[in-house]
């Protein structure tokens, strides 16, 4: 790899981070592992002037519980995250689908809050911490700690709601509870390859009725986007093949998706029509 | 236990599988300079300006030069086959000088002390262009008033090339059944795992470059030709090479230029690509348009094949790039009986990168229209796939049998292959669930594909290359040395990139001397070690290289059968070889091993008259006929109809390659195969926009499966041996790649007829598949 030059910070600690990203300034990139901003060095797509690398920093690795929901580190490893026992217990819809994120070598290197903050969104988490209402939780020297609601953070295409002084500490899941099931499908030519659709979804039953639903899709737009109008559709109703196949009709609505070499943008509809069904078929089928 | 047909490990894996060996890219004599391009960002652009001052300011950075700077000694790129007295070749200089036509050419260089400063200084480096006309499509390439890629020629086309056996007239007239298709075989990026790369050093007069290449002697030689730097003052090593499919059997600019820099600077310059610059640079694959028509009885037996292609040369044509097409010329009617073939090519100029010999090289191309042809032919007449291939395939008594293209097949038994394979793919029953699947309208359709191959391997009889205008002869040379102590050194032309000749070459010598198979040792791949050699493609290591080994190691043992006899002082007609010893018939006791027969060579202190000292041979083998491996490969697919995705279910490859050496190497070459055709089939594209971009520069865009996308195959083999060289081997290196394609797009078609699909096209992407189904259904 021939990158651009570049300096190369390590902070030791979080602290350490926080003060060594103001006065790295607005042209500085966090790194966190380095799945996604090795390719952009290495075909010099960016051109950073400073690189803060957060591997050190053991504090941002830990998984935690705490009370009615987890916190995942943001440099917490794919590797981690999937074979972690509270995420496989509490958030099994962020270890199925960490599971198909690129492949084991990646995974041992890529984060989890590295994913999220790049905000790709044909990248498999965004869509997931959507569906799970998930909960940024970020933090400057200057402005101290913020919470951000999934729904708030993606902005634009690879933006987030972070400041340039602002590290992702990590995320803060919501622990399943009883009635609720999920599923994240994702379509892709090859196990390696980017998802040309996918559809992570969260859906809580009572007594056979849709109580809580949310689905976030995948590569559907310029940021990941909930399926509004299949949630609004199936909420409070009674679960039957019927509604769901109706409802899975109006997955694309509202989406701008892109077009390239692997999809168009109306074959990306259908497969997103074709998905939520799925997607909610299997969370459900339990 | 006999070395021939041992599966052993391979020998030289641990050292290449871990990269702690010599990979080119490893080399890094002291004081190397490191190599940089500046590549055309432009399909087609006169270069108006390349203003090199701002990058020589540079830290670290020893020249800077453009193509107008190395205009008076780069020579032209050599193409050696010449395939009509009249084909149309442009000159092709290593870096441009004044026009770019395609987009990666190289117009400038950097030459740094380290490599992070040659490629940044290349950012410095400013060209003016003017862009012009850019030719993507082959089609309205060759229509009148078209625009041009090399202006002065007044044409996009370099030539014509025509076959034609029978009356294609009386075939086709009245024929009760004629299927006519267009085919388009997509063009493809070889993407070996090791990208390429070179290191010249120069010393006084000489050089010697490593280069990632599959063919030493070829390169040594058309570099002297091209630099006019002689011949015998160029050594050239390819060390271990990761990877070649074709891709590396080339003479590339940066080799060239490797040389003219050394030459200038007087120091190693090395240079090693980026995989995107890889994609852009390294010349590709197929790229033809098929029009075929084929003519049939009701009964299904074929009457004659027409073949009409367009090849897309790309911008220039390189060492082999015309005659590619052209060895599919003798592939297209397969393994079938017909009365009349014609076959004509043109190969056509575009702004895209020049194409050349990818594994397979013009067979899988041929393969594939007629594999889909005797499908679509047996849909059409209601007929089972593998009936009407019966109806019309060479039967196992009937060989030799002179094919209509002009070659003569051998040996061969299709029967025995496919019966084979039908028993291991549980035909019946998958015709049952396919039949079931309908019948519910399952979502998930299966479909079952046919492809019953022949290829020509073991290139090749130097006499035929003659005759079609090639540049060279394709025999292969071997050496053996028994060394004093009674170890082994064998020497090959053929210089393996992943082959596994290191392991198959010492089985062979292990065989024949009866030496341990750890007592030999493989030499290649350096022209000061192995000075004579035609090198490594088109399945002919083990079919020309092999045999030459085979026949060299048979004369050492006669020679050694000489000094044993007047040691023994018996006569050479009572001795006999086994085991590595020579005994004397009935008188077992009285024997010499064949390392005391070398320390007799070796001291020379008894020899018989006429008879010089040490224990060696050379031999070199030019072959009287290729080689047919065949075989029948079986795949069941099951497509979404939802989705468009396939997955293959199963895979049945049996295949005969003659006698086998290693079955392991083998297996391995099959497995790879499969992949690399699979690939075609379904995943790989190298697409250019309409501006003549190439949007597949990395591998999220190019997409190659990995193990995770494929089945597990069953493999298996027939023997039917090779009639025309003494070890009964045929080739089978391209086996896979050729039978595979169709096979996988058989099935899906067959899968999706009864939605109204007649084809889908290359690479089946799930899309393409979706989209066939949308204008099936809407017929």
């Amino acid at each position: 790899m021939i990158p651009p030059t570049f300096e190369y910070l390590r902070p030791e600690s979080l602290g350490e981070a926080l003060r060594m990203l103001p006065d790295a300034g607005e042209d500085a990139k966090v790194l966190a592992g380095g799945q996604s901003l090795m390719p952009l060095l290495r075909l010099r797509l960016a051109y950073p002037d400073t690189l803060v690398d957060l591997d050190r920093v053991a504090a941002l690795r830990e998984i935690r519980d705490d009370g009615d929901a987890l916190v995942v580190g943001a440099t917490a490893t794919h590797h981690q995250v999937m074979n972690d026992p509270l995420v496989r217990r509490f958030a099994p819809l962020v270890a199925a689908a960490t599971a198909t994120v690129a492949d084991p070598a990646v995974r041992h290197r890529g984060t989890f809050g590295g994913s999220l903050a790049h905000a790709d969104p044909a990248g498999d988490l965004p869509a997931v911490a959507l569906a799970l209402d998930a909960v940024m939780l970020a933090r400057s020297a200057s402005g101290g700690d913020r919470e951000i609601p999934a729904r708030d953070f993606f902005v634009d295409w690879m933006t987030t709601a972070l400041e340039p002084d602002e590290l992702l500490t990590g995320v803060r899941l919501p622990k399943a509870g009883p009635g609720w099931g999920f599923h994240y499908e994702k379509f892709h030519r090859t196990a390696q390859a980017w998802a040309i659709v996918g559809v992570a979804c969260a859906v809580r039953r009572v007594q056979g009725a849709v109580e809580d639903v949310r689905i976030g899709l995948t590569n559907m737009g310029s940021v990941p986007v909930r399926a509004s109008a299949v949630e609004e559709r199936l909420g409070g109703n009674a679960l039957s093949d019927g509604a769901l196949r109706e409802a899975s009709e109006l997955a694309a609505e509202d989406t701008a998706p892109p077009a390239d070499l692997h999809g168009s943008a109306e074959y990306r509809s259908h497969l997103a029509r074709v998905l939520t069904r799925r997607a909610l078929g299997a969370a459900t089928a339990r | 236990m006999t070395e021939i047909g041992r599966a052993r490990l391979r020998s030289e894996d641990a050292r290449l599988v871990t990269g702690r060996t010599r990979w080119t890219d490893n080399l890094t004599p002291a004081g190397t300079l490191h190599v940089a391009y500046l590549r055309s960002p432009h399909a087609h652009a006169r270069i108006d300006r390349v203003d090199v001052e701002a990058a020589k300011g540079r830290p670290n950075v020893v020249a800077v030069l453009s193509g107008a700077d190395l205009a008076a000694e780069q020579g032209a790129l050599p193409c050696a086959w010449q395939v009509t007295e009249d084909m149309r070749l442009p000159a092709h200089p290593p870096m441009a000088v004044d026009e770019v036509r395609y987009a990666g050419e190289p117009v400038a260089c950097v030459v740094a002390r380290d490599r992070y400063s040659a490629v940044d200084a290349l950012e410095d480096i400013d060209v003016d262009y003017t862009p012009l006309p850019v030719v993507v499509d082959m089609e309205r390439a060759v229509q009148d008033g078209a625009d041009l890629v090399h202006g002065d020629m007044g044409t996009n086309e370099s030539y014509t090339w025509v076959f034609e056996q029978g009356d294609m007239d009386a075939a086709m007239r009245d024929a009760p059944v004629l299927l006519e298709r267009r085919f388009v075989q997509q063009r493809l990026i070889p993407t070996a795992m090791e990208p390429r790369a070179v290191l010249c050093e120069p010393d006084g007069e000489d050089f010697t470059l490593h280069s990632a290449t599959q063919i030493p002697h070829i390169l040594r030689l058309m570099l002297s030709v091209v630099t006019e730097i002689p011949e015998h003052r160029i050594r050239v090593v390819a060390p271990d090479v990761g990877g070649g499919f074709g891709s590396k059997l080339q003479v590339y600019g940066e080799e060239v230029l490797a040389l003219l820099l050394a030459r200038r600077l007087g120091r190693p310059v090395k240079w090693t690509e980026s995989r995107s610059e890889g994609n852009m640079a390294v010349h590709h694959g197929r790229d033809q348009i098929q029009r075929v028509a084929l003519a049939a009885d009701r009964d299904g037996r074929v009457r004659g094949l027409k073949v009409e292609l367009l090849a897309d040369m790309g911008a220039y044509l390189m060492l082999v790039t015309p005659g590619v097409p052209l060895l599919g010329a003798f592939m297209f009617p397969g393994i079938y009986k017909m009365d009349a073939y014609s076959f004509s090519c043109t190969g056509v100029f575009t702004n895209k990168t020049p194409t050349d010999a990818y594994r397979g090289a013009g067979r899988p191309e041929a393969t594939f229209a007629i594999e889909r042809l005797m499908d679509d032919l047996a849909a059409e007449l209601g007929v089972d796939p593998i009936e009407v291939r019966r109806r019309n395939w060479i039967t196992h008594e009937e060989f030799p049998y002179d094919s209509i293209a002009g070659l003569t097949y051998d040996t061969g038994n299709y029967e025995a292959a496919t019966d084979k394979a039908l028993a291991l793919f549980g035909y019946d029953e998958l015709r049952a669930e396919q039949d079931e699947r309908r019948e519910r309208r399952d979502p998930v359709q299966l479909g079952i594909g046919v492809s019953t191959y022949t290829e020509m391997c073991g290139l090749a009889p130097s006499r035929v290359l003659g005759s079609l205008a090639y540049g060279a002869g394709g025999w292969e040379h071997a050496s053996v040395r028994v060394l004093p102590s009674g170890k082994v050194e064998v020497v090959t032309g053929s210089s393996a990139h992943g082959q596994g000749h290191e392991t198959a070459w010492a089985q062979i010598a292990s065989d024949r001397l009866g030496v341990p198979f750890e007592d030999v040792k493989v030499l290649h791949g350096d022209t000061a070690v192995a000075p004579k050699g035609m090198d490594t493609y088109g399945s002919r290591s083990l079919a020309v290289g092999g045999v030459a080994l085979f026949r060299a190691c048979d004369k050492v043992v006669e020679k050694a059968r000489t000094i044993a006899a007047h040691l023994l002082e018996a006569s050479e007609d009572d001795l006999e070889f086994g085991g590595g010893r020579f005994s004397v018939k009935g008188v077992e006791e009285a024997g010499l091993t064949i390392q005391e027969v070398t320390q007799a060579a070796f001291a020379a202190h008894n020899l018989p008259d006429g008879v010089e000292p040490s224990l060696d041979s050379d031999v070199t083998h030019d072959p009287e006929n290729f080689s047919f491996p065949h075989g029948t490969h079986l795949c069941a697919v099951e497509v979404d109809t939802e989705t468009g995705f396939t997955k293959i279910r199963e895979y049945v490859a049996v295949d005969d390659v003659g006698t086998v050496v290693n079955p392991m190497i083998v297996e391995g070459q099959v497995h790879g195969g499969l992949a690399q055709g699979i690939a075609q089939a379904l995943y790989e594209e190298a697409v250019y926009d309409a501006d003549g971009n190439l949007t597949t520069t990395t591998m999220a865009d190019y997409l190659l499966p990995s193990a995770a996308d494929l089945p597990t195959f069953t493999t298996d083999r027939t023997e039917t041996p090779a009639a025309g060289n003494p070890l009964g081997v045929k080739g089978v290196g391209e086996a896979g790649t050729i039978a595979s394609t169709p096979a996988v797009v058989n099935a899906i078609v067959d899968a999706l007829r009864p939605f109204g699909v007649r084809d889908v096209p290359m690479p089946c992407t799930p899309e393409r598949v979706w989209t066939a189904l949308r204008e099936g259904g809407a017929r």
